[in-house]
């Protein structure tokens, strides 16, 4: 078989054609165009069509010319090499997989309710930090981490980011990553569980569509396993139309005398239920209840993804937060503490450059992939397509009232208890909202009220009601829109829930099966019961205590979670940086380092803030000094803790919070000494230190490597198919 | 018309040269939506099966079905936020 049968190497550059080169000047006119309406509009409203053109046409630019070049120029993909797919083949976890379909998994894995809640809060400083932060973050960072690491770890059969860093860095660093997943899932689930306490107490149309979702997964679990088996999307599209049925019976819920009291939740009793959910969902067999739920998660997502889309581009809504508030610079924002550097970096985790993703780069993806130059698309394409839906969710915070905004995001010790207080509480801050506004606002949404519904899902979900109603359904659907958001956001949620507990507990079973064998069997009862109840403790109590935060346990624990995910993201920028030296790639090792380099500065600038600022806002430690003086000065109150308990319980969330904060700094600080010493070494070494790289194997199968084949690749596919050899033209899908 | 999958076009008259394409699109759209959903699993294994152990009857559909999900227990799969 000739060389170009199964890769065409090098690439195909495609010729300049006058044609192609007046089509990217186009492309590159509207993007200026776009950005400088959005950058320079000051004091008038924009159209968010201006925002999607701003982030369509960077990534089509990011995409054809940066990933081109990281893909050929520096990894150096080789369509003539066989993948771990190809090679390994075994029908199970490993075999060749249509780039399309696999571009698809790959996006529903990385893409939950991260991205939906992350620049929602960072809207609190205005549309544009954020959109900046998305769509350059995407381009130069995420995307790039993404498919490195989907790069290396393909090259090594698929192995873990864990494995890698032990493999490549050290036992050290491995530790870290170990200890830093750990950490990251369990401060992740309890944010999360926090947003969906915060959107459903007092909600009973909310409650009741959220807990319909279980006997409707129950129902789907027990259909595909004994009356359909294997009948997917048959079983999904019943549990849509189920789905939907919940969320319009919710409506009627919500009428009823009796059962609005039944679904009438106060937060702690969601807390509760979600932590007991949890346990029971993570220790019930898979069928039951995580794989139907699974399925219905992928549909909604991709579902909901493409219609706000089209809704946005139909409604063409206007922005109407500025483009900068002055919470910007003065770093006294309601939603969360801090200035512009580095908290919108880290508020806006998922979408732009988050680490958790390289777990999944590094997991199944890798041994899926067909050929090496469909990284590309898989691994670069699907961040690009989740910082798209970042910039959705930036849209959905931006169109609404900013006065709403900021009576919806703010700590309920804040606003107070009436629609007055919140009114008066949003105008201090120099924006108006009438209390009339407010309560009108919460009657469309057939919601008690919208005071400090904070987590970011409910904002969310009023701006995609918005713009979904303008659409589809007009006012009288307001309420229909805001539940389905709602639901779309909680489904999500509570699947990752039980996943993450999941995963979480097959790490720890894993490393105290170091200790003591049984524990390694991971279907061993006790030891699988033991484990997930430690899990769940753990998020369980960050949970509990920032649902009962006085100051608002959103604004104490985003920042956690996204300094937690952002140290992931500088193990997996290390880990590919090392593997760059180590590889000979040296010259180009700048596509990581510049973005490990930034990670780092973002990380450690927010935890040396959060650990040593004076200012009590920011700090934990200062707010902590400034609670314990007044209890001792005999003081009763404090801010927003209103009794003595109170008080005190802001002095221990601020000690766990401040110790986790030095505890994510300090591990960025020995994973970055210990892979610098690895840097030293190999390029002393000359780019002789050993890799793990599996050996060389020629590929024998042929594949396009874009979404939409070439016109080359057209013309190769049809004489293959004259020939009988390699794929049929547009990948391995379906030979119906 | 070129199209992604390199089969022949049919002769005969423009709209049923498009005809056949939107079909075939379509056709192809689905298989990747059933891809994406994983229902694409049996008919993977049969065709490993196929290749790797001809004339060995293959696992009956319930069965793989059965072993593919519960799989999951023991390996759960990571997802992100």
């Amino acid at each position: 078989m000739s060389e170009s049968t199964v890769g065409i190497r090098p690439p195909t550059t495609p010729k300049w054609t006058p044609l192609r080169i007046l089509v990217w000047v186009a492309v590159a006119v509207v993007g200026a165009g776009a950005w400088s309406v959005i950058a320079l509009a000051r004091g008038e409203e924009i159209s968010a069509a201006w925002l999607i053109f701003a982030a369509l046409a960077s990534y089509a630019i990011g995409y054809r010319f940066y990933s081109r070049f990281v893909s050929y120029k520096v990894l150096r993909v080789d369509d003539t090499r066989a993948t771990p797919a190809e090679r390994i083949n075994n029908g199970a976890d490993f075999h060749p997989t249509d780039r399309r379909v696999l571009y698809g998994h790959h996006f529903a894995a990385i893409a939950g309710a991260g991205p939906l809640v992350g620049p929602v809060l960072a809207a609190q400083m205005g549309y544009l930090p954020g959109t900046i932060w998305i769509i350059i973050g995407a381009i130069f960072a995420g995307a790039v981490q993404d498919m490195v690491v989907l790069f290396f770890s393909m090259r090594r059969n698929g192995k873990s980011l864990g494995q890698m860093a032990r493999e490549e860095i050290g036992p050290v660093g491995g530790v870290a990553a170990l200890i830093a997943v750990l950490a990251i899932m369990v401060i992740l689930l309890a944010v999360l569980a926090m947003v969906v306490v915060n959107a459903l107490a007092d909600s009973p149309w909310g409650a009741f569509s959220l807990i319909m979702t279980i006997p409707i997964a129950l129902f789907m679990g027990f259909y595909l396993r004994y009356l359909r088996p294997g009948r997917v999307m048959e079983t999904s599209a019943i549990g849509v139309v189920l789905l939907l049925a919940a969320i319009a019976g919710g409506g009627w819920v919500a009428e009823h005398a009796v059962l609005s009291e039944v679904f009438h939740f106060t937060q702690n009793e969601l807390t509760f239920g979600l932590i007991i959910y949890g346990f029971v969902a993570s220790v019930l067999p898979v069928w039951m209840l995580l794989a139907p739920r699974d399925y219905l998660s992928t549909f909604m997502k991709v579902g909901v993804v493409v219609l706000l889309a089209v809704s946005i581009l139909v409604a063409m809504p206007s922005l109407r937060l500025p483009a900068f508030t002055d919470f910007a610079f003065n770093g006294q924002g309601p939603v969360f503490s801090g200035s512009l550097f580095p908290f919108v970096f880290i508020t806006i985790a998922c979408g732009a450059l988050s680490g958790f993703h390289a777990l999944v780069a590094s997991g199944t993806t890798p041994k899926l992939i067909e050929k090496e130059s469909q990284v590309r698309m898989v691994g670069y394409g699907s961040m690009l397509t989740e910082s798209f839906v970042a910039i959705m969710a930036l849209i959905a915070a931006c169109i609404i009232d900013p006065g709403v905004y900021f009576a919806m995001n703010m700590p309920a010790g804040a606003l107070g208890d009436t629609v007055q207080s919140a009114s008066a509480a949003v105008t201090q801050l120099g924006f108006t909202v009438t209390p009339e506004t407010l309560q009108t606002v919460a009657q469309q949404i057939e919601e008690e009220s919208v005071i400090a519904r904070t987590g970011g899902a409910p904002t969310f979900a009023l701006g995609a009601a918005q713009i979904f109603s303008t659409v589809f359904g007009g006012q009288a659907m307001m309420a229909f829109w805001y539940h389905f958001a709602v639901m779309f956001e909680a489904l999500f949620i509570l699947t990752t829930v039980d996943a993450g507990t999941r995963v979480g507990r097959f790490m720890l079973q894993d490393t105290i099966g170091n200790v003591y064998k049984p524990m390694r069997d991971v279907s061993w009862k006790p030891g699988l019961w033991l484990t997930s109840a430690l899990i769940v403790g753990g998020w369980g109590y960050f949970l509990w205590a920032g649902v009962n935060d006085p100051l608002g346990g959103i604004n104490q624990l985003f920042p956690l979670f996204g300094i937690a995910n952002q140290l992931l993201g500088a193990v997996a920028l290390a880990v590919c940086t090392t593997l760059l030296i180590k590889s000979g790639r040296t010259k180009y090792v700048w596509i990581t380092l510049i973005p490990l380099a930034w990670d780092v500065a973002v990380t450690l600038t927010a935890s040396w803030q959060k650990v040593f600022s004076d200012d009590p806002a920011i700090g934990f430690f200062a707010q902590r000094a400034q609670y314990v003086a007044a209890l001792e000065d005999g003081q009763t109150s404090l801010g927003a803790a209103g009794s003595v308990e109170e008080m005190r319980q802001v002095i221990t969330n601020t000690t766990v919070d401040g110790v986790l904060a030095a505890l994510f700094a300090l591990l960025v600080v020995v994973i970055l000494v210990d892979a610098c010493r690895v840097w030293v070494k190999a390029l002393r070494a000359n780019g002789q230190l050993p890799t793990t790289e599996e050996p060389y194997v020629r590929s024998r199968l042929w594949a396009p490597s874009g979404l939409i084949p070439t016109k080359e690749e057209r013309e190769h596919a049809r004489q293959l198919q004259a020939t009988g050899v390699g794929a049929d033209g547009s990948g391995t899908v379906g030979k119906d | 018309m070129p199209t992604g999958s390199g089969r022949a076009v049919p002769e005969g008259s423009g709209p049923a040269r498009l005809r056949a394409a939107v079909l075939r699109g379509l056709r192809e759209a689905w298989q990747i939506a059933r891809g994406i959903a994983g229902e694409r699993a049996y008919e993977i294994y049969l065709e490993h099966h196929r290749r790797v152990h001809p004339g060995v009857p293959p696992m009956g559909e319930r069965e793989f079905w059965r072993r593919h999900i519960d799989k999951g227990d023991t390996d759960p799969g990571t997802r992100c936020c």
